[in-house]
């Protein structure tokens, strides 16, 4: 039963994406050429962009009707990312180590979504360290973040109980500037030796300076991002890392919140589609049919 | 209220900014515009939050002789002494300020960056020890791409290069793109969860 559904509601995506093809095409041919200025009347929306406003709005569909069902009681399979479960047996080591948790939010401003995402796993994080006693260092990139990271653990430290163990003076901001930051953060690791590393944000080319250093220091560490550039450094130098589309899981996987686990299955179903999309793509363009793939291209 | 109000500021300008995208309607860019100035003069205003962090930081460490206070007393000196050639002395070429930063910070962070020339070679050297499958995939790979890019590799055998291109414009770049459509999806799901109030956890206590 719960497979016709799905069946049901692929198909009716892929015919979604398909009608919007044909809005597409109808309405580019209509439209005047992108690239000579126009005089004529204000817009109030541009068809060159209908292909992403399709898509967009498919996937924000799926993702309403995911976290619908979650919220009506429906159960959602979740597979094991092993960085995530490892964050615990990271903070129980640097417990039973009496050394301090190391977390570095990236070093992207909040007009990044993995910035804000560091700090909504960071209030898990600042859970369960608070939940351990176990001292919690974060040093920040950007001087917007202070505030975002001071809140944050003191609210996790709040959660778990333990309010007094909180320690404004770890969290810690360096300075604005990549290199500067990364010797910062390289010095704390030498000087402080916490036990735990976690790395989970938007990093670029700091990202093994960091990972190599804190290896050397024997810290076991786990790392996440989506900046794909960065994966392989992190992989090679770190002990566990979540790769793009996982570090976005990480708050569903810890707190199986029905909503937050709707909205994973939401991009799972996003997944299918593009993939039937790409295959369908390559099997037209195999045949002399260019029109699917032209939908796709972004003015 | 404390979480309900910015929380639904931040549905709203979030939708905004959504809507900014699709609409070319000069009355919608304009509103965005003037959205995206707002955020840039708050971010400045936070770089007050920030001097403030450290001084309070690193004044207690030397105050209480906390370990490791020596290294305090440089960077506070360092702090105010830039601080107060910039404020005075303006920041244009030729001022104090601008020979500091140019003289003093640029080489240092260079030196920072050179350090990954070093760290590239440790971290290869660790991941191309073969002792599993994978491992020597990996290992092969690398070789041939590595090979492929040198003049030697030619002279070894001819169609080198034309291996290790192939190795980085299919298999390679399948994978990554595969990495990149997921971590989008993500992206935008984690946006719409935001937008939505579904995650709160970064707008603090009550």
């Amino acid at each position: 039963m719960r497979s016709t559904k799905a069946i049901v509601l692929f198909s009716a995506s892929f015919l979604l994406l398909a009608c919007g093809l044909v809005l597409t095409a109808a309405a580019q041919e209509s439209a005047p050429a992108p690239t000579v200025p126009s005089e004529g009347p204000v817009r109030w929306f541009d068809l060159q962009r209908l292909n992403i406003a399709i898509v967009v709005a498919v996937f924000f569909i799926l993702v309403l009707v995911f976290i619908r069902q979650a919220a009506k009681g429906a159960s959602f399979f979740i597979r094991k990312i092993a960085g995530l479960d490892a964050i615990e047996e990271a903070i129980g080591r640097a417990t039973e180590m009496g050394k301090p948790v190391l977390y570095v939010p990236g070093i992207d401003d909040v007009n990044n979504i993995q910035t804000i995402y560091s700090m909504v796993i960071l209030g898990n994080v600042a859970k369960l360290v608070a939940r351990y006693e176990t001292p919690l260092i974060v040093p920040v990139c950007r001087a917007f973040v202070v505030p975002l990271a001071e809140e944050t653990v003191k609210q996790g430290y709040l959660d778990a109980g333990h309010p007094e163990a909180y320690n404004p003076n770890n969290i810690r901001y360096l300075s604005d500037e990549q290199f500067a930051f990364t010797a910062g953060v390289d010095g704390i690791m030498l000087r402080e030796k916490p036990a735990a590393n976690l790395f989970l944000g938007s990093f670029f080319a700091e990202s093994l300076v960091l990972a190599e250093t804190g290896f050397s220091t024997g810290a076991i560490q786990i790392a996440g991002t989506a900046n794909i550039h960065q994966l392989p450094f992190f992989v090679v130098a770190c002990d566990y890392t979540l790769i793009g589309e996982e570090f976005f899981a990480a708050t569903a996987y810890l707190s199986r919140e029905a909503k937050l686990v709707g909205t994973l299955r939401g991009s799972d179903w996003m997944k299918i589609i593009l993939i039937a999309a790409i295959v369908t793509g390559a099997v037209l363009e195999t045949f002399g049919v260019t029109a699917f793939t032209r939908w796709f291209t972004v003015q | 209220m404390k979480k309900e109000i910015p929380l639904l500021i931040t549905a709203i300008f979030g939708s905004f900014m959504i809507v900014d995208y699709f609409v070319p309607h000069p009355a919608v860019s304009l509103v965005g515009e003037t959205l995206q100035q707002w955020a840039i003069i708050v971010i400045s205003f936070s770089y007050v939050l920030g001097v403030a962090n450290i001084a309070r930081i690193n004044g207690q460490k030397i105050s209480k002789r906390s370990k490791d206070w020596p290294f305090a007393v440089p960077l506070l000196i360092g702090l105010a002494f830039m601080l107060g050639a910039g404020i005075f002395g303006g920041i244009g070429e030729g001022t104090l300020f601008n020979d500091f930063f140019l003289y003093a910070y640029t080489p240092m962070s260079g030196t920072m960056f050179s350090l990954l020339a070093f760290f590239i070679a440790s971290a290869a050297f660790r991941s191309f020890r073969v002792r599993t499958v994978e491992a020597g995939l990996l290992a092969a790979a690398a070789i041939i791409v590595m090979l492929g890019r040198v003049p030697v590799g030619a002279e070894i055998w001819d169609k080198l290069p034309a291996v290790s291109d192939w190795i980085n414009n299919v298999p390679q770049m399948a994978a990554k793109r595969a990495i990149m459509i997921g971590a989008s999806l993500g992206a935008i799901s984690t946006g719409l969860k935001v937008i939505l109030g579904l995650e709160r956890n970064y707008l603090g206590g009550e």
